[in-house]
């Protein structure tokens, strides 16, 4: 740091020293004399600015780190790539995995319940299937179909309803062959689609997110089509379907169906009722609000869906895009 | 020193854990979700460096954000809480105060003090962590009651958390 009063003094001692060295050298001294001037503005300027920077330092780091917060949400809602901090984390899955040991006895008896009852619903079913003369009912079982899907048994380590987007843990990953993007099934209803795979867990999307968007189809009429949506975002019973023609007549208490367009879900799996019709949001479109039939407040064990034919079917429509 | 450094840490890792273990199931939908990990935050030594605040705020946001799968939101809320700390502690609090290595605790710092720290802060973090995670102004008021909602539920959690430490700590004086 040059000190401005000797700075000054010497430089006044060169000037007033006319015989000597002023009048031969003018031009150089006038020229140094600037320069030195302009080296020293330019230190005062730097060490205000670092002055300024350190006063303030606070509100620097601030606009620093959240900015950088902001773009770690932008990225993340952005793409649906696999991030290292999730809850498919090894840690903290672990950490759910143990803390759901717990309380997993809880819901012991209504689990056992609920395994009861669905195992008696395949029973029935298999009875059709068993019981029946096969000469008869052989043609009504596409063979195709019957080994298309594939259904991975998962514990749900971690649950949320209460957030605006919610996510569940699952206790099976890449080594048990669950990939991003498979459908999440319960034995009554659905539960989201995957999004995030590490090798001994996965994160879920839930059907309880802005995101999550079903295809859906109405019991009767099976060529009218929705897409099943949470919409109310508060409630975890209710959810919404949009997209179903004006002309198309619903009831209260109708059943609401997976229709099996995308590959995700298998067609038919019942998704819930309808509660209220009414609702025109003064388009061609109707809104239908249905009460769902999967309970998201009591998951403990859910089916991912693997379906075999996925990636022929999504090759074949990719092809669609490309002519159009 | 260390038992500063220990202290925190056993703090932290106690409110993370209440949070995600059991403060995560409670609420009101999502409505009304108490947060109370950010008494961590609130009770970090006074004369801790700014740049270390920093960090370790943001760092204490992205564990919090890991277990609910929402990177970045709560780490955004953390850095807005510890510039208001920031803030606050310099208006507030005198030279000698502010490089001490005291923790602001209830019973050290007085109800008064105690109470708008913990109010404004409160307020300061809910409002970034659901502005960020909104990301709109669309259905303001909404975003705004939940706001106000939470805040009243973290306020109380952290202040029963407060009551339920006083008393060991004034015990422990005597």
């Amino acid at each position: 740091m040059i000190n401005s009063y000797k700075f000054h003094r010497r430089l006044k001692i060169i000037y007033s020293d006319e015989n000597y060295i002023w009048p031969r050298y003018r031009k150089e001294l006038l020229l140094l004399y600037r320069v030195l001037v302009k080296k020293r503005n330019e230190v005062v300027n730097m060490r205000n600015l670092w002055l300024f920077l350190v006063r303030y330092n606070a509100f620097f780091w601030f606009i620093l780190f959240f900015v950088f917060s902001i773009l770690l949400v932008v990225r993340n809602n952005n793409f649906q790539r696999t991030a290292f901090v999730n809850s498919s984390n090894v840690l903290i899955g672990f950490f759910y995995e143990k803390s759901n040991s717990w309380k997993s006895y809880l819901a012991l008896s209504s689990t056992n319940e609920e395994l009861a009852l669905e195992n008696a619903r395949l029973r029935q079913k298999l009875e059709n299937y068993i019981g029946k003369d096969t000469l008869s009912s052989a043609h009504l079982v596409d063979s195709i179909d019957v080994d298309r899907y594939q259904f991975i048994v998962a514990a749900v380590v971690n649950n949320s309803i209460h957030q605006k987007s919610n996510f569940l843990t699952l206790n099976k990953g890449t080594k048990d062959g669950v990939e991003l993007g498979m459908g999440v099934i319960t034995s009554n209803g659905v539960v989201g689609s995957v999004l995030n795979v590490s090798r001994h867990f996965s994160t879920v999307k839930s059907l309880l997110h802005p995101e999550t968007k079903i295809s859906v189809t109405l019991d009767s009429t099976a060529d009218a089509f929705g897409s099943l949506v949470w919409g109310s975002n508060t409630d975890s019973r209710y959810a919404m379907i949009r997209d179903i023609p004006n002309h198309v007549k619903v009831y209260k208490g109708q059943a609401v169906f997976t229709s099996g367009y995308s590959t995700l879900y298998p067609k038919g799996i019942k998704v819930g009722h309808i509660v209220e019709t009414g609702i025109t949001s003064g388009e061609s479109f109707k809104e239908i609000r249905i009460l769902l039939t999967t309970e998201f407040s009591n998951l403990s064990h859910v089916y991912v869906v693997k379906d075999r034919l996925a990636t022929e079917k999504i090759e074949l429509e990719a092809t669609n895009n490309d002519n159009g | 020193m260390g038992r500063i450094i220990i202290n925190n840490t056993i703090r932290f890792i106690i409110l993370i854990m209440l949070q995600v273990a059991l403060f995560k199931n409670i609420g009101y939908y999502n409505l009304a979700t108490p947060f109370p990990y950010i008494l961590f935050l609130f009770l970090l030594p006074i004369g801790v460096p700014n740049l270390l605040l920093y960090v370790i705020a943001f760092l204490t946001g992205l564990t919090v954000d890991a277990f609910y799968d929402t990177i970045g939101v709560h780490a955004a809320a953390c850095v807005a809480l510890v510039w208001f700390r920031v803030f606050f502690h310099k208006i507030t609090l005198e030279a000698d105060v502010i490089n001490s290595f005291e923790t602001p605790l209830w019973s050290e710092m007085g109800f008064k003090w105690y109470s708008t720290y913990i109010l404004l802060g409160t307020l300061v973090h809910h409002l970034a962590l659901y502005f960020v995670e909104v990301f709109s102004f669309q259905n303001i008021l909404y975003t705004l009651a939940s706001v106000g909602l939470s805040s009243i539920f973290t306020i109380v959690v952290i202040f029963i958390i407060g009551i339920l430490t006083y008393k060991r700590k004034s015990r422990l004086g005597n």
